[in-house]
């Protein structure tokens, strides 16, 4: 089974995580315009290739973590936000 | 070519929407296919000719389609033969229906639960209907009805409303209970003590399925037979706009001049918009399936069940194809997985307890362009001659055929189609989503 690599907890199997796809931080709601929402709300990156993404860890620490993810062959490694 | 983003044919565009008023515009100078031939061949053991052949890309095509597969066939058929535009070129980087259109659970139905959805879908089942002699080609649609079940009272009352809004649409679908589902299924455990008590379900009685290989290789063989140029191996590595309209494509075999670009690449959409600097609300997903090895036929209708997420029919070889929900991250890897499959059996086994000696054959991974709502994203952008197609997600093979008829016109006449107009990209700045998560056949 493909893992990913927690910090908190290691290697462990994909099944205990949650995908929450790139990082994309929510604007603020006050100064937002339309724009900023409907690309925050809608439009995802879907690259083929590496991409830093957030995990929640479930079934694990029960922490967001980030991961780098080649979405073509699906290799892991750490990702660089905390 | 000319302003408005439509494609000037050679004979006059019919105006509306053409949903009677259309006429086939020439026969395709193929020889056709009957029995009679099949006999004369079977008796002289000549060679069947080639269907298509291979062409040298030509420096300028009136449209260019990029992706191979059912959607870019059909949309190159109905614009070949109901438009008058031939000079159109159908771009795979890899084989003819070697995506989605090879790779789906090959089923049928149009119980929607909007009323968008429903219309649209059930052009499409009426098209299914009528494809074999439209073709010429043996797609082998066996409407064997479809069930899907509801385990809790949620999902009964999700099917309920499906049921009201098909009714009210003309399709043929009712809610009924365990007692005919076992009538219909016999195979199946109905009983209260299963480990998910079936309560009822949403029987569609003109659904079924289809051989999804055939029906791309009647698409390709009637679009090759009216002059569409069939390009294999040929990625597109760019697509050049000038001055905010298309004006060309680059591929590993050459350039194109082009002012018509339409993208029917499903899993890959996101990518080759932003090649025309379009972003799309899509994400890829990997939809795993599996077939099992071949038994007497005993499954004449398709089992859905979303609490289970499964859905299983038997095909005409007698082999039992099951389907699920997306995998639960988005990649654009197509390798199977283990615990898809233990996962898959062990849900199929609770609904059917009588195939655990069943083997597994094979399993094999489609990607899914997902978008936020269920519904495809159709037609014109804010680039001039960039025509979309995708946003498919999990129902992309059942609406090829109204796909294909649809786009073509979009593309010929410059107006969006009646049957399309709410599934256009500039919905989700204006918030006119169409929720189709509940017509799902599994909960992704």
């Amino acid at each position: 089974m493909m893992q990913l690599p927690c910090p908190w907890c290691g290697p462990r199997n994909v099944t205990e995580f949650r995908h929450h796809g790139p990082h994309s931080p929510r604007p603020e709601v006050e100064p937002a315009s339309v724009e900023q929402w409907h690309r925050y709300l809608y439009l995802q990156e879907n690259p083929c290739g590496p991409v830093e993404e957030r995990w929640y860890h479930s079934a694990g620490c029960r922490r967001f973590i980030s991961i780098t993810r080649d979405t073509y062959t699906n290799a892991t490694q750490p990702g660089e936000h905390p | 070519m000319e302003s408005g983003g439509a494609v000037q044919s050679r004979h006059s565009n019919r105006p509306g929407s053409g949903r009677t008023s259309r006429r086939r515009t020439r026969r395709a100078p193929q020889p056709r296919y009957s029995a009679g031939r099949l006999l004369s061949k079977g008796l002289t053991k000549a060679d069947w000719p080639k269907v298509w052949r291979h062409h040298d890309l030509k420096p300028r095509y009136d449209v260019v389609i990029i992706g191979g597969g059912l959607h870019g066939l059909a949309t190159a058929y109905y614009l070949a033969a109901y438009h008058g535009v031939r000079n159109i070129a159908v771009l795979d980087k890899g084989y003819l229906g070697g995506g989605g259109s090879g790779r789906n659970t090959a089923i049928v139905r149009s119980n929607y639960l909007t009323p968008e959805g429903v219309r649209f879908y059930d052009r499409s089942l009426k098209l299914y209907e009528n494809l074999a002699s439209e073709l010429n080609f043996n797609v082998m649609f066996s409407q064997r009805g479809h069930l899907t079940l509801a385990h809790n009272d949620g999902g009964l009352r999700t099917m309920r409303w499906r049921a009201e809004v098909n009714k009210v649409q003309g399709v043929d679908s009712e809610v009924i209970g365990p007692e005919e589902i076992k009538k219909l299924v016999p195979s199946m455990d109905t009983s209260a003590q299963a480990r998910y008590p079936i309560l009822g379900a949403l029987y569609h009685p003109p659904g079924g399925i289809i051989r999804h290989d055939a029906v791309v290789w009647g698409y390709a063989r009637a679009a090759a037979g009216l002059g569409v140029h069939l390009h294999q191996e040929t990625e597109v590595t760019g697509i050049d706009v000038r001055h905010g309209r298309v004006t060309g494509v680059r591929t590993t075999r050459g350039d194109i001049a082009t002012g018509t670009v339409v993208n029917c690449t499903a899993g890959w959409a996101t990518l080759i918009s932003e090649m025309a600097g379009v972003e799309m609300p899509v994400t890829t997903s990997p939809l795993q399936a599996a077939v099992t090895e071949p038994v007497k036929p005993f499954l004449d209708t398709v089992v859905v069940s979303g609490t289970l997420h499964v859905y299983v029919s038997q095909t005409d070889r007698g082999e039992l194809v099951f389907g699920a929900s997306v995998d639960p991250f988005t990649s654009y890897s197509v390798r199977g997985s283990l615990e898809f499959v233990e996962g898959l059996a062990s849900n199929v086994l609770k609904l059917m307890p009588g195939l655990s000696k069943m083997r597994l054959l094979r399993q094999w991974a489609g990607l899914c362009d997902m978008t936020p709502d269920y519904s495809p994203i159709m037609g014109p952008t804010s680039v001039e001659g960039f025509f979309v197609d995708v946003g498919w997600g999990t129902y992309g093979f059942k609406a090829g055929p109204v796909a294909g008829e649809a786009m073509a016109e979009c593309i010929s006449t410059g107006r969006t189609p009646q049957i399309i107009a709410h599934f256009g990209l500039d919905r989700f700045r204006s918030g006119r989503l169409v929720g189709e998560k509940g017509a799902a056949a599994v909960g992704h």
